[in-house]
């Protein structure tokens, strides 16, 4: 039984006990029971129906991308039109237009941060799933560390260890008594705000999304059957379910292609030297 | 605070198992982009551009290719125009020379003709002028022979007389500038 289930429940319990109200969905939401479970060297892997979902949505996108891909073609067909509309969009957009002329190598990196986080963040409105494993704060905060990674490594590669750090810690161009500020912010910056900032806006933008989603449905549910006058409030609750679902669907692409946009500055830091 | 969220964890506090399932998904993903996706769209990209690019360069080839050969039959054609001209000139100038040849011929030929006929005119003249001689010397005689009375031929055989006379009338002839008006001085004179 999902989560969801089991707050539907405690809705569908107010029946029998009226003067419980509403009690809205909460935290658990995210953290539905373990289907299975087993260990590797230590490490405990529960298997709930989020990471089931996070396995769909990698398979899902990889099928649809080497089948877009596979027979590539110089009048492309509707597949490989649609995946080849979604990867220049990454490949010219943010590879060559914003990490910048020498982006091009990056392109397969970006493009797959944008599909990976486009497939999960999809699952948030899939009828039958209707939650991203992106809301699950582990997977945006793996993409994110990746990333980090990523761009202090190409940093490092392109500009030399100490060039990249004293670029970013000795700003050129600020006053010298200014570095006394500067440097700290620039560092905390550079090397903690970025990763944590990438991670926590996408894991929020999905985790507060399908908040709003199961309390609008949930509470559409409730009125439905509270058996008195709040039940007018039925449609509203409803159609806020629905117009949220679009809404989502809306913050679905656009947290993929942030994410991804904002790595592609942040690389183009690390590939120009910063001056 | 619903009893449901009382038994659930904190959200913002990663997993470990969920760190290296989503670590893993992400590398296969980028594996795969890595391998097949990107390249097969690259190549997709480079064989459009080379279809493009190649049509043009196609175009143009035919384009310089159409040029060249128009070039070719324009030099071809100044060419024949010229050769034509050469083959005018040429003509021309033979047909000039023959008509100078034809010219000097029939004028020589002519002149061969009028030379002709004045040999056989001077010859015809002679020999009449030598039968006249002839006729009006015996004439002559004969009637200084009738005025006198006696036949003066076999004299005037002898001497020489008439013939002498008739040269005298020659060489006064011969005295003058040309033949005719030498004749009527003579005849004057006579």
């Amino acid at each position: 039984m999902t989560s969801s289930a089991l707050a539907l429940d405690g809705v569908l319990a107010v029946e029998s006990d009226p003067g419980g109200g509403f009690v809205a969905p909460g935290v658990g939401e995210f953290f539905p029971e373990t289907l299975f479970g087993f260990s590797v060297l230590g490490i405990q892997f529960d298997i709930d129906r989020i990471i089931l979902a996070l396995w769909l949505a990698t398979a899902a996108i990889l099928v649809f991308l080497v089948m877009a891909a596979r027979k590539a073609e110089i009048v492309p067909g509707r597949l490989q039109f649609v995946g080849e509309s979604g990867y220049s969009l990454v490949r010219d957009g943010i590879a060559r237009d914003v990490v910048g002329p020498r982006g091009l190598p990056f392109a397969p990196f970006l493009a797959s941060l944008f599909f990976f986080i486009l497939a999960n963040n999809a699952l948030a409105i899939i009828p039958g799933i209707q939650i991203s494993p992106m809301a699950r704060f582990s997977f945006p905060l793996v993409l994110a560390a990746i990333c980090w990674f990523v761009y202090i490594g190409v940093g490092i590669k392109n500009q030399g260890l100490w060039p990249y750090f004293r670029d970013i810690m000795f700003l050129p161009g600020v006053p010298k008594a200014a570095y006394i500020l500067v440097t700290p912010l620039e560092l905390l910056q550079n090397f903690i705000v970025r990763p944590f900032t990438l991670a926590i806006r996408l894991f929020a933008n999905l985790f507060a999304g399908h908040m709003l989603l199961v309390t609008f449905a949930l509470g559409a549910v409730y009125l439905f059957q509270v058996g008195n006058f709040s039940a007018v409030f039925f449609p509203l609750s409803a159609l806020m379910a629905i117009v949220m679902t679009f809404f989502e669907l809306l913050i679905i692409f656009l947290q993929a292609y942030v994410f991804t946009m904002l790595m592609g500055t942040y690389l183009n830091g690390s590939v120009e030297a910063a001056h | 605070m619903s009893i449901l969220a009382a038994e659930s964890p904190n959200p913002l506090i990663p997993v470990v198992g969920e760190i290296i399932i989503g670590t893993i998904a992400f590398a296969v993903l980028l594996f795969v982009m890595w391998k097949f996706v990107a390249p097969g769209f690259e190549k997709a990209y480079q064989a459009r551009r080379a279809a493009i690019e190649g049509g043009i360069e196609r175009a143009e080839a035919m384009q310089a290719e159409a040029k060249a050969a128009l070039e070719q039959y324009r030099a071809q054609l100044a060419e024949a125009r010229n050769e034509a001209a050469q083959i005018r000139d040429q003509a021309r100038a033979e047909g000039q020379q023959i008509l100078e040849e034809l010219r000097a011929q029939a004028q020589e030929e002519s002149a061969r003709i009028v030379a002709r006929g004045e040999e056989q005119i001077a010859a015809a003249r002679q020999q009449v002028v030598n039968e006249l001689r002839g006729q009006v010397g015996g004439l002559a005689v004969e009637l200084a022979g009738r005025v006198v009375g006696e036949s003066l031929a076999d004299e005037a055989r002898r001497q020489g007389t008439v013939d002498r006379f008739l040269d005298q009338l020659d060489g006064m002839v011969a005295g003058s500038p040309d033949g005719r008006s030498g004749s009527t001085v003579a005849g004057g004179t006579r």
